[in-house]
């Protein structure tokens, strides 16, 4: 080897921003410096994120998302509307923003549901929420079946729906376990407990151990869901999250001075509710969980999985076989509903 | 209250530093006496979604345990429960004073995915009530009638929601002419300040659209005290009561206080300025005998009446109670369709009668001939 192609190989590697020492190694080839190009890739494409919130009027769902997102991109700060009427029947509600943060760009959609569980009667109100989620699975299955497809395909399929469980410090409502039960087959859950701020400690632990003895006992996987750990380490971390679910959540877009500091929280007469606190709430563990570690995973299961079941299962109903020699679509068939 | 002179001559009744005094200001003496011997009655029912607080706060309220072997059913179980009623009834006693205390309480309600007929077990309960009531009053014996009505019922409603929810609005208009409705938030340290002035507005707000008609604090008469009329005015301005309840004793600034322990603070029960249990707990007991009175004289009149125009046997001796001609209805109308009603039922009977009477002279011919 010549001096001159050592010194190449050193400037690739800085420019890489890979640490490595001025000596020459023969076994490196430079694979690694993929992740580099990946990266940017990734950074220029932007990522999309679409997250619905379910659970009834109150429990403060726009709230929690806007603590999320750290910016107001809830319906309720979107609409101008001042009415907080209950709908009379289900509506989905989707708002989609823009938002950036250290270069890496992000189109994020949250899409409320209105009117669910708010009836007298809530039996079925579930459907209009499987149906959106399926006709965005199928859009996207479409679009994957066109001769001349996009290059890159608008992922609208819902990735992730958080569902609130009100804090009543029992156990689950039969509404909860219903729903859960059918839609854990068809997107990831998250459940959270909602304006966790009514519960002492005690009640919170105990709360949270009713719920997962009663997700076991009625069959609900909800993330991370167990027959998806990969390895080892996945199985270990998650877990550990699993040991924590439902996680319970306080959301406030309000600031207060607490010791020094401005934090988002919520005052009453007794104390400040810190919303970053884990000892107050398991708000941070929630954020973490959706947007620090776990958002590629949550929309690669989504992709691999849920919406795989979907395609199989659609492309076994139409009478055309999988591996078409013509790629013409059958669009006689509706959507199905489970 | 007049003081009686220690010592009095036999014979002589009037005291003789007052002249022309005659004594019957010592009544509310006497009847106060009685009733501390008697004991009072109330009937208190709690209705509220699963897992709002009622058996809490009623604990709280009461400071007793009324619930010892309380068993919370899991989700799979409630989906096939309906409503239902169950009674406790505690003795209480404080002072020399009795209180026959019975919770109602309505478990089950809310709790289902289609909660249409929710209500409708515990409609018939307070009418049963009532019916008892009414039975007993127009029999013979009327020595021990037991008064079971429900003279109060706290409504619990949800801190989570903007405001009244569906279900609450029907449920409230389909009992607020049976019983005396006093709506409560409940958990209310769920909210903050800001939070809760505006819930109780909302909620008022929407008490008053839908014409519910809750329970109105009599204003303090005249001549009571400038205090108790303070109190009056502060609790009218508080409904409908946002309440914490709790029986944890908990150590707060150095002293033991009911209340519950956050992360974050302690919430005391009995401060005002947490929550309004303690003007709960003020109206309640201040209020307890005109609770009982509204429920006599305006609820219980209400049923009465109603059930007196639509007939019917009333009492199993045999009485066929008639409209008494000093029952006077309050819409001519009604009175002409009830006359109506009464001839047609009385053609009827007629008839009836009369195929009867066919029927047997027939067979006694039948007989007289074989």
């Amino acid at each position: 080897m010549s001096v001159p192609s050592c010194q190449l190989f050193d400037q690739t590697k800085e420019e890489c921003g890979v640490m490595q020492s001025p000596l020459v190694d023969f076994s490196y080839v430079g694979i690694d410096a993929i992740l580099e190009q990946m990266r940017r890739k990734a950074m220029k494409q932007g990522f999309e994120l679409n997250i619905m919130v379910v659970g009834q009027s109150g429990l403060g769902k726009s709230t929690l998302m806007n603590t999320l997102f750290k910016s107001k991109v809830s319906r309720k700060s979107v609409l101008a509307t001042s009415q907080e009427k209950i709908p009379k029947t289900i509506e989905i509600k989707s708002i989609s923003h823009d938002i950036e943060e250290k270069g890496v760009r992000m189109k994020l959609t949250v899409i409320d549901t209105p009117g669910f569980g708010d009836q007298i009667n809530n039996e079925n109100c579930w459907q209009p929420i499987m149906k959106f989620i399926n006709d965005q699975y199928e859009a996207y299955l479409q679009e994957e079946i066109n001769i001349n497809r996009k290059k890159r395909i608008p992922d609208s399929r819902v990735h992730c729906c958080i569902y609130f469980i009100p804090p009543t410090g029992h156990c689950l409502r039969p509404l909860d376990v219903e729903f859960m039960k059918r839609l854990s087959k068809v997107v990831n859950i998250v459940p959270v407990i909602a304006k966790a701020d009514t519960l002492t400690l005690e009640e919170r632990d105990f709360f949270k151990k009713k719920i997962r003895e009663e997700l076991r006992s009625n069959g609900i996987d909800v993330y991370p869901q167990k027959e998806f750990d990969e390895d080892a380490e996945d199985r270990m971390i998650n877990e550990k999250i699993r040991e924590m679910i439902p996680f319970a959540v306080v959301g406030s877009d309000q600031e207060y001075q607490v010791n020094g500091r401005r934090l988002l929280g919520r005052k009453t007469k007794w104390g400040t509710i810190e919303v970053e606190n884990i000892a107050h709430c398991e708000f941070a563990y929630l954020r973490d969980l959706l947007i620090r570690t776990h958002m590629q995973n949550i929309k690669d299961i989504t992709s691999s999985i849920h919406y795989e079941m979907y395609r199989v299962r659609r492309l076994n109903e139409s009478n055309t076989a999988v591996t078409q020699a013509n790629g013409i679509p059958e669009h006689h068939l509706s959507a199905h509903e489970m | 209250m007049s003081q009686q002179p220690k010592t009095r001559k036999i014979g002589q009744f009037t005291n003789p530093e007052t002249p022309g005094y005659v004594g019957f200001a010592n009544l509310p003496n006497q009847v106060h006496r009685k009733s501390v011997k008697k004991g009072f009655e109330f009937t208190l029912m709690v209705v509220g979604e699963s897992g709002l607080g009622k058996s809490t706060l009623i604990n709280s309220l009461f400071l007793t345990d009324l619930y010892p072997e309380r068993v919370i059913p899991g989700a799979a179980e409630k989906i096939e429960r309906t409503v239902q009623i169950e009674a406790s009834t505690v003795e209480i006693e404080e002072r020399g004073v009795k209180l026959r205390l019975t919770v109602v309480d309505t478990p089950g309600y809310g709790d289902a995915i289609n909660s249409q007929d929710c209500f409708s077990t515990i409609i018939s309960y307070i009418d049963d009530q009532f019916e008892r009531y009414l039975h007993d009053e127009s029999g013979l014996n009327r020595r021990h009638i037991v008064d079971n009505r429900v003279h109060c019922c706290f409504y619990f409603i949800s801190p989570l929601g903007h405001g009244l929810k569906p279900l609450d609005v029907q449920f409230m208009k389909a009992i607020h002419n049976k019983v005396n409705v006093v709506p409560v938030i409940a958990k209310a340290d769920t909210l903050t300040l800001r939070e809760r002035e505006r819930l109780k507005r909302r909620i008022l707000d929407e008490i008053d659209e839908h014409g519910i008609k809750i329970y109105h604090l009599p204003d303090a008469e005249s001549d009571e005290d400038e205090d108790f009329k303070e109190q009056t005015r502060i609790l009218k301005a508080s409904i409908p009561f946002a309440v914490v309840g709790s029986n944890q004793q908990i150590e707060a600034k150095g002293k033991k206080v009911r209340g519950r322990l956050y992360p974050w603070g302690v919430v005391e029960v009995e401060n005002p300025e947490h929550n309004d249990f303690l003007k709960l707990r003020t109206m309640l007991i201040t209020h307890m005998q005109d609770l009982q009175e509204v429920t006599q004289d305006l609820h219980y009149e209400n049923f009465r009446s109603d059930r007196l125009k639509r007939g019917g046997r009333l009492s199993s001796h045999g009485y066929v109670l008639p409209l008494s001609p000093a029952y006077v209805p309050v819409s001519p109308e009604p009175e002409e369709m009830d006359k109506d009603m009464i001839l047609q039922e009385k053609e009827a009977e007629l008839r009836r009668m009369q195929e009867m009477i066919a029927q047997m002279q027939a067979k006694m011919q039948k007989t007289g001939e074989e």
